[in-house]
C-alpha cells in the first residue's frame, strides 16, 4: 500500500537536510527516558511544586520541635499524643518518641498520611493530564506525536517518583530532627521488643516504602480523574476529597465491612512493621490493596485518555 | 500542478499517493447532535499551499483535529500522506508540522525550555541533534534573542511564531497552521504570510486555514471552501476565480430586442432591469466566452441604442463571501 512509502522509507532523508548532522543509531528505550527526564524536570523544576515539596519538608520538622517543647525532658512519661485520633494507635507512637528519635518518622507519616501527602500527590496527579488539557499543550504533544498511551505512561511513573519523593523528604527530615533532638539507640518496638537500631532503620525504611505504594495508587486515581476534565484545580479537589471521604467512612462502625475496600483503609496499618513478628498478613492486604487500586484506576485513565477527543 | 480530482480519486492507492491531505465523507456529530463536518472530501495535492477557508465556526478546526488525529470523526475517513488517521496517527505525524487553534506552550518555561519539551516527547528524532534545531528553528522565526525568556512575557506574535517554530523542529512533509495570523497585527501577518512562503518554497506542502480570504490569497495555489460544516468548493485558485462568471451589462431603451440578441449569442441569465430597481433600462446577463466586442456589434446590428456597456467581474472575496454567506450562518 501506498503507506509504507511514508513509513521507514522517509526516515534517512531526515538529517541530510538538517545541517548534515551524522545520526547513529539510538535504541527506543532513550528516546523514552528523554521524555520521562523531562516530564520529571517540569514537575521538579516548577516552582509551586518545589514549594509544595518544602512545606512536606517543615512539617516533620515543626512536629519535632513541637514535641520537643511540650515534653522537654520526662523520659518514658509524657502525655501522649491527645491531637492524635488516627487509627494507627499514634498515641502509643508519642509515647515511644521521648525514648527514641527515630520514632518522629513514623509519627511524621503516621499524621502527614492522614492528609498532607495524599493532598501533594493529588496536586501532582491531578495537575498532571488536566493542567497539559487547561494549557492546550496536550494537543501538541499528541500531535509530536508524543502516543497517548505512551504519555500517559510516562505521567504515571514521574507522579509515582514524585510520590516517593515527597514520602522519603517526610522520612529523611524527620529521621534527622529526631535523632538530633531526642535519643537514640537500640528501638524499642510497639509490641515490646526491643531491636537494634540497625533494626530499626530498616523497618523505617520498609514502612517509608509501604506509604509510598499508598500514594502511588492515589497517583493512579488522581491520573484517572485527570482525564476527565480540563481544570486541574478541579481535578485536585476531586481526589482530595475522595481521600478524605474515604477516611471518614473508613471511621463509621456501620461501614465496617467496606472498609477494607476502601482506598485509605490499609494506609495505617504500616505500624504492622513496628511489630515483633511482623504482622505480615495486613502488610500483604495493603499492599494487593494499593496495587489493585493502582491497576484498576490506571486502566481507567487509559481507557478513557485513548478514546476521548481533545477539545482543549 | 495537478487538480486534485474528485474524491473518488482517494479509492486508488496511486492517485491517494499524490495527495499529502485525503478524506472521504469525513463526518463529525458533536454529542448534542450537531453536525460539524459534514461529508468533506478534501484533497489536498502534494507540494500545494492548500487555503482552507471558510467563516469561524464552519468547521474548519474540528477538521484539522480529525486530521491530526485529535478528534475520533464519527463516519468518515482521513489520510495523511496516505497513512489511515486517527489508526495509524504515530506513524505519520512525525512527518507533519502543526498549529491548532493558535498558540499553547507552558508559561512557565523558556521558550527554548518549551521547544525542548515538545522536541522530547518525539519518540523519532536525536536527541544529540536537539540543540542544534531547536536553535535552528528558533532563528528561522527570528526568536533567537528571546530563546531565554519566560512564555509569559512573550507578546502574541511572539508565541505565535514560536508554535511555528515548533512545527519546525524537524523536517516535515507537511505543515497545517489552523489560523496562523489569528489575531495578529498586519506586520505579524506579513511575517507570517513570508514564513508560509519560505516553507512552502522548500517543497513543503502547506495546509492553511482562515476566516479571510484576503490573507492566504497572496500565498495559495488551491482553496477549498467550508460553509456550516461542508466544503462547498475546492480546487485550485484560479478555479474559483473562474467561477466567478463576468456579467455584461447594457444600458439601453429597447431591452426587448437586447434580450433576442442576448438569447441568440446565447448568454446565460439574462435579467432584464438593475436589480431592485423595476422599470430600469437596463439588462444583464453571463458573459461567458463572449466578447464583449461581438456582443456590442450584434447589439447596434439588431439596431439596438446602446447607451452604456459594462463587464463586471466579482472580486474573489465577493466569490468567498458568496459561497460562505453573510454574517454568521447558525443553521445548524
Amino acid at each position: 500500500m501506498s503507506s509504507t512509502d511514508f513509513l521507514p522509507g522517509a526516515d534517512p532523508p531526515v538529517t541530510p537536510r538538517l545541517g548534515g548532522l551524522p545520526v547513529p543509531p539510538i535504541p527506543p528505550g532513550q528516546r523514552n527516558l528523554r521524555f520521562f527526564l523531562n516530564e520529571l524536570r517540569l514537575i521538579f523544576f516548577r516552582r509551586r511544586n518545589q514549594l509544595l515539596l518544602g512545606v512536606v519538608a517543615l512539617f516533620p520538622l515543626l512536629i519535632g520541635i513541637g514535641l520537643k517543647v511540650a515534653a522537654p525532658n520526662s523520659p518514658g512519661g509524657g502525655g501522649g499524643g491527645p491531637g492524635v485520633g488516627g487509627p494507627s494507635g499514634a498515641g502509643q507512637l508519642f509515647n515511644q518518641l521521648a525514648g527514641n528519635g527515630v520514632f518522629l518518622t513514623f509519627i511524621a507519616l503516621a499524621l502527614l498520611l492522614v492528609l498532607v501527602l495524599p493532598l501533594a500527590v493529588a496536586v501532582i496527579s491531578g495537575d498532571s493530564v488536566a493542567g497539559e488539557a487547561g494549557y492546550g499543550t496536550l494537543r501538541y504533544l499528541l500531535a509530536v506525536p508524543a502516543g497517548r498511551t505512551r504519555l500517559l505512561v510516562v505521567k504515571y511513573l514521574a507522579i509515582v517518583v514524585f510520590a516517593v519523593a515527597a514520602t522519603f523528604i517526610v522520612t529523611v527530615v524527620a529521621l534527622v530532627t529526631g535523632i538530633a533532638l531526642f535519643p537514640h539507640g537500640p528501638v524499642t518496638l510497639l509490641s515490646g521488643n526491643t531491636v537494634s537500631l540497625t533494626d530499626g532503620l530498616w523497618r523505617v525504611l520498609l514502612v517509608t516504602l509501604y506509604t509510598c505504594a499508598a500514594m502511588a495508587a492515589v497517583g493512579a486515581i488522581g491520573l484517572a480523574i485527570s482525564t476527565f476534565t480540563e481544570h486541574a484545580i478541579g481535578a485536585i479537589a476531586a481526589i482530595t476529597i475522595l481521600v478524605v471521604g474515604s477516611e471518614v467512612v473508613d471511621q463509621v462502625p456501620q461501614f465496617a465491612a467496606a472498609g477494607p475496600y476502601l482506598p485509605t483503609h490499609w494506609w495505617a496499618y504500616f505500624d504492622s512493621f513496628l511489630r515483633m513478628p511482623m504482622d505480615t498478613t495486613s502488610i500483604w492486604h495493603g499492599l494487593l490493596s494499593f496495587a489493585v487500586y493502582a491497576g484498576v484506576f490506571f486502566l481507567i485513565a487509559w481507557a478513557r485518555f485513548t478514546s476521548a477527543d481533545v477539545t482543549s | 500542478m495537478t487538480t486534485p480530482a474528485t474524491p473518488d480519486a482517494s479509492a486508488t492507492p496511486a492517485a491517494a499517493a499524490d495527495l499529502a491531505i485525503a478524506s472521504t465523507a469525513l463526518t463529525k456529530r458533536f454529542r448534542g447532535g450537531q453536525l460539524a463536518v459534514d461529508h468533506v472530501d478534501l484533497a489536498v495535492p502534494q507540494g500545494s499551499v492548500y487555503g482552507f477557508l471558510g467563516p469561524n465556526g464552519s468547521g474548519k478546526t474540528t477538521t484539522i483535529r480529525m486530521l491530526l488525529g485529535l478528534a475520533y470523526p464519527t463516519s468518515g475517513s482521513a489520510e495523511l500522506l496516505g497513512v489511515a488517521m486517527p489508526d495509524h496517527a504515530t506513524e505519520v505525524l512525525d512527518k507533519v508540522g502543526s498549529l491548532v487553534e493558535g498558540p499553547a506552550f507552558y508559561p512557565y518555561l523558556s521558550g527554548w525550555d518549551n521547544l525542548a519539551r515538545y522536541d522530547a516527547a518525539d519518540r523519532s528524532v536525536n536527541p544529540r541533534t536537539a540543540k542544534h534545531r531547536i536553535g535552528t528553528a528558533m532563528e528561522r522565526v527570528g526568536l533567537t534573542a528571546a530563546a531565554k525568556k519566560k512564555y509569559r512575557h512573550y507578546s502574541l506574535g511572539m508565541k505565535q511564531r514560536l508554535a511555528i517554530a515548533s512545527g519546525l523542529l524537524r523536517p516535515r512533509d507537511l505543515i497545517i497552521l489552523d489560523e496562523p495570523t489569528n489575531g495578529l497585527d498586519p506586520q505579524g501577518t506579513r511575517e507570517v504570510r513570508a514564513l508560509v512562503r519560505q516553507i512552502a518554497a522548500d517543497g513543503i506542502t502547506v495546509f492553511v486555514s482562515s476566516h479571510l480570504l484576503a490573507e492566504v490569497e497572496q500565498v495559495c495555489t488551491h482553496v477549498g471552501v467550508m460553509r456550516t460544516g461542508r466544503l462547498v468548493f475546492q480546487g485550485p485558485l484560479p478555479e474559483l476565480r473562474r467561477t466567478g462568471a463576468a456579467r455584461i451589462t447594457v444600458h439601453t431603451a429597447d431591452v426587448e430586442m437586447a434580450a433576442k440578441v442576448f438569447a441568440k449569442l446565447g448568454l446565460a441569465d439574462p435579467a432584464a432591469g438593475a436589480p431592485g430597481v423595476p422599470g430600469d433600462d437596463t439588462i444583464t446577463a453571463e458573459l461567458g466566452d463572449a466578447s464583449p466586442e461581438i456582443v456590442c456589434a450584434e447589439l447596434v446590428h439588431a439596431g439596438v441604442g446602446v447607451r452604456g456597456l459594462a463587464v463586471e467581474s466579482p472580486s474573489l472575496e465577493d466569490l468567498f463571501v458568496g459561497l460562505t454567506g453573510e454574517g454568521f450562518d447558525v443553521e445548524h
